[in-house]
């Protein structure tokens, strides 16, 4: 690359940057700014942050929305991970199908399915229990567009075929292929997934609402509608716990084919 | 009986019933195939069954009672937000990406952007409706700033809680999202394919004209109709900034599916989300069509 | 050999399900309802005397541990102090959810949560949504049943009406021009100014705010339509808020002026030191909001106990205090049990008010559905 269109590559990256880094930070930096003011023309104050903990609903709603998200993850990772390899395996026909169903969600809005699922979870309400963490069963639904191609590509770079025939030629159940041999090759693909879960459940809000159930992204909304300052405390606090989240991920880096180590005869 | 031994090499077991190993190979996909049928293509099948039911059975009388102004302007509204966000969202999004894109791969810099477009892709209106009302709303932190100075930037109207100001804040979720869309496919640029353009005389106009344009176009269009399908099934950052009227189709599905008019009529909620359903439908199946052709060249 | 092996595994599985069977009966188990003597009683009891006296009731109440209600914000007519009192003179938590919630709101929650234990078990909801939801109430006759007039109250006790004020508009005179009669809010320093305290088609405040409007230009009690049109002037002119007024959205500015009861416009005044109140005086719509029992409250006793709190002394003048006007007031006066210190901070009413009757709530919320969306749409 030549030196002139090194430089002007390096001033467009500076340049855009600096624009769309003012752009997102600002209305974040506005978000701290408006949850510290004082009244009228008293000094700023955490009085709004420490009111978060003495109300009581929004720290069951935060304490709801953690759980869902753990839920929502294991509960993904024990449906799609065996599903997937399954299939892989074993009915290569049917992936096509399963990769449209878990495309599928991003085709039905929340706001569509949850006029259809009012029904069913008034049926869950009643005959299974009437806990928020039923919401979990609508998130890992959810969660499947985000979390299949993740784990599609983690599985994609490792030679699953091979791997399982030599560990089932060498007496492996299946159960032993699964859980020693293929899952700790693609755990950072698992990681992945299981964090992009957590984004989405702690953001979700339509579903809950109109449920409802008393979600974190709920409890934001319906405090807003009190206290200003409050809400916004918490809508930017769980902001920038996602990002942590996210960016703790990120040094996990990209799956590495590691090659598994073959069990002892 | 046989006497136990154990086998020195134990193959794979024989099936359990006849010969036919496939049969019982299903069964490993029915937990999945299950779950989603029951909280995925349940629901849907409710709804889009409900769209022909009416009080008396099977009607259209759903369908046609949605031939109001109000309804169809709904609609019209949310194609032209979502067209507008999706369009400024994607060549935004396609220029951020660019910049992260020809940055060291395993820098800091691009860990911070790619976590953060994560965060700010998935994470729900509300929060971002809040901290636009913090930076603009009418109490906000740049409103009050400029009125300082004189400006009222809402001299005419409350323009954040109107289309408008929709448009302003759906960027801020639509732009990230086209940053991890896009990136995949910018990082499927050869180095070499410069050169050689270079090595046969051309220059920048050129590789962009003839070269990297045309093979990431589909990569590009995919994207921007992938924002658009997601700012049209966009319910929570409306819900947060409009609480009176309903100015796009899901803030209309949403009051139809609460207040007592549309509790007289169930139909209706399910008719409404029956058209957003194919709309948002269409606009997949074409993304997806784009999203073969770009991983053809580019993965 | 083989068969063995099978047997064992099949065992196995059948162990786990037998594990999650035995879940879901205690989930199950937990999440049903007790079917204890003294609870059927109070889910079937039309007054105090049915359970057995107040002591038997407070005790059943008690038993149950716990009160849901929806919809109450703790600004609305002090209602904050309500909550706290009952919780301290009786001992039983009160869950509030929504408090922002509207009648339509509460109405939904009470269908979509039934048969759990999260139903709210009381209801204080507008004229129009209480008139559509017979079927969701029990009959409940307080102690002080009597004081309150035939009019303000269905005969068999499904409803019964509680607090009420008059409608007005309350602005920050701060931010926008003295308003001094309604045609000023069309005026170009309103943009984006003038919001209502709900949705017309799910909240009273707001079918009361629009009804108010009609009847200052030219409709009456029986014709909503020329409130409707005023509307959809101020929408097409820019001055109507997409914003629903809240405590929070009058603090911060967001809605300088609002339609809402006259209570509510004096409590904003606290928030706000510049809030003035103007109501037409050619329009002045009285109305008092209805208090009902969820049939399949979860907390029978609970809700039952609510109701004679307030409709006791104590909670008509906590009411009182938060510039409502309790609908035992007349009863009170004559008793000598009224709060005089508050009632003398009621505003005056000049001339006479206008109450909508059942007929006419019930076509002016017919009208709303078939015609607010358009309006503002």
């Amino acid at each position: 690359m030549s030196r002139n269109r090194r430089l002007k590559l390096q001033v467009f990256r500076v340049v855009v940057f600096l624009v769309f880094g003012a752009f997102f930070l600002i209305p974040i930096g506005a978000m701290f700014e408006f949850s510290t003011r004082g009244n009228g023309d008293a000094p700023r104050t955490l009085v709004a942050w420490q009111t978060i903990f003495q109300t009581p609903d929004l720290v069951a709603a935060i304490l709801a929305s953690l759980a869902l998200a753990v839920i929502t993850s294991l509960g993904m990772l024990l449906l799609l991970v065996p599903t997937m390899i399954w299939v892989r395996l074993r009915l290569p026909s049917l992936s096509r199908i399963v990769e449209f169903l878990c495309l599928l969600p991003l085709t039905i809005p929340g706001i569509v399915l949850v006029a259809g699922l009012a029904p069913e979870y008034r049926w869950l309400s009643i005959n299974v229990s009437e806990s928020i963490l039923t919401l979990a069963f609508v998130y890992l639904v959810l969660v499947l567009p985000y979390t299949y191609r993740t784990l599609h590509t983690g599985l994609a770079a490792i030679d699953v075929k091979t791997l399982s025939e030599a560990a089932r030629s060498l007496g492996a159940g299946w159960a032993t292929v699964m859980g020693r041999i293929i899952v700790p090759n693609m755990w950072s693909a698992l990681l992945n997934a299981s964090l992009l879960s957590v984004a989405v459940v702690l953001g979700e809000f339509t579903i809950a609402n109109l449920l409802n159930y008393v979600n974190l992204q709920v409890s934001i909304f319906l405090v807003g509608k009190a206290n200003g300052a409050v809400s916004i405390a918490v809508a930017v606090a769980s902001l920038m716990f996602a990002f942590l989240l996210l960016v703790i991920l990120s040094f996990f880096g990209r799956p590495r084919a590691r090659v598994a180590r073959l069990e002892e005869a | 009986m046989t006497v136990a031994t154990k086998p020195l090499v134990e193959t794979a077991r024989r099936p359990l019933r006849g010969g036919r190993r496939f049969s019982l190979d299903w069964l490993g996909a029915v937990p999945f195939l299950a779950y989603v049928g029951l909280f995925l293509l349940l629901p849907t099948a409710i709804v889009v069954g409900g769209a022909f039911v009416g009080p008396k059975g099977l009607t259209l009388s759903n369908l046609t009672a949605m031939n109001k102004s109000y309804i169809i302007g709904a609609f019209v509204h949310s194609v032209v937000l979502s067209a507008a966000s999706a369009i400024i969202g994607a060549v935004l999004g396609a220029v951020l990406a660019y910049a992260v894109a020809t940055g060291n791969p395993k820098g800091v810099l691009r860990r911070l952007v790619t976590s953060a477009c994560g965060v700010l892709a998935q994470f729900g209106g509300v929060t971002l409706a809040f901290a636009f009302l913090a930076t603009i709303g009418l109490a906000g932190f740049i409103t009050l700033w400029l009125q300082q100075r004189g400006i009222n930037i809402y001299a005419n109207s409350f323009w954040l809680a109107e289309l408008s100001g929709l448009v302003l804040v759906y960027t801020y979720f639509q732009i990230p999202l086209m940053v991890l869309v896009f990136l995949p496919a910018l990082d499927g640029i050869r180095p070499q394919w410069r050169e050689a353009t270079e090595s046969l005389g051309g220059g920048t106009w050129h590789y962009w004209r003839y070269v990297a344009g045309p093979l990431l176009a589909p990569a590009f269009l995919g994207g921007t109709l992938l924002l658009f399908a997601n700012a049209f099934s966009a319910y929570a950052t409306a819900a947060a900034l409009i609480s009176q009227g309903s100015i796009i189709a899901s803030l209309l599905i949403a009051n139809t599916l609460t207040s007592e008019v549309g509790l007289a009529q169930p139909g209706l909620a399910s008719a409404l989300a029956l058209v957003m359903v194919v709309i948002v439908a269409v606009v997949m199946v074409l993304y997806t069509q784009l999203q073969r052709r770009t991983s053809k060249w580019l993965q | 050999m083989e068969y063995a092996r099978l047997r064992r595994r099949d065992f196995h599985g059948l162990h786990r399900l037998g594990i999650l069977a035995g879940a879901l009966v205690l989930l199950t188990a937990c999440g049903g309802t007790s079917t204890s003597g003294t609870t059927t009683s109070a889910a079937n009891a039309k007054s105090a005397a049915d359970v057995g006296g107040m002591t038997a009731l407070i005790a059943a109440a008690k038993k149950e541990g716990k009160l849901n209600v929806i919809a109450l914000p703790p600004d609305w007519a002090n209602y904050g102090a309500i909550i706290s009192g009952f919780t301290a003179k009786y001992g039983i938590p009160i869950d509030s959810a929504n408090p922002n919630g509207t009648s339509q709101d509460e109405v939904n929650a009470v269908q979509q949560l039934a048969g759990t234990t999260r139903a709210p078990d009381v209801l204080d909801i507008g004229k129009a949504v209480t008139l559509a939801n017979l079927s969701l109430y029990a009959p409940y006759k307080v102690q002080t049943w009597n004081d309150i007039a035939d009019t303000q109250k269905e005969a068999t006790g499904l409803w019964v009406q509680d607090y009420g004020g008059y409608m007005s508009i309350g602005y920050d005179s701060a931010k926008v021009p003295a308003i001094t009669s309604l045609q000023d809010l069309m005026g170009s320093g309103f943009k984006g100014k003038v919001a209502l305290n709900g949705d017309p088609t799910k909240a009273n405040a707001a079918l009361n705010g629009v009804m108010m409007t009609s009847i200052a230009s030219g409709g009456s009690a029986d014709d909503i339509s020329k409130g409707v049109d005023f509307f959809h002037q101020l929408k097409v002119k820019g001055n109507f808020s997409t914003v629903s007024a809240t405590t929070a959205t009058v603090k911060n500015g967001s809605t300088p002026v609002v339609f809402d009861w006259d209570y509510l416009s004096a409590a904003h005044g606290v928030a706000v030191p510049t809030w003035k109140v103007f109501t037409p005086n050619n329009a002045i719509l009285g109305d008092y909001y209805n208090q009902a029992v969820n049939k399949q409250a979860p907390h029978p006793a609970a809700a039952r106990l609510w109701m004679e709190y307030l409709y006791s002394d104590e909670g008509q003048n906590l009411w009182l205090k938060g510039l409502a006007r309790p609908v035992r007031m007349a009863a009170m006066k004559k008793s000598g049990t009224l709060d005089a210190a508050a009632a003398a901070k009621l505003a005056p009413v000049t001339g006479t008010p206008t109450f909508l009757t059942d007929a006419q709530f019930t076509k002016a919320k017919d009208y709303l559905a078939s015609h607010w969306a358009q309006a503002i749409g």
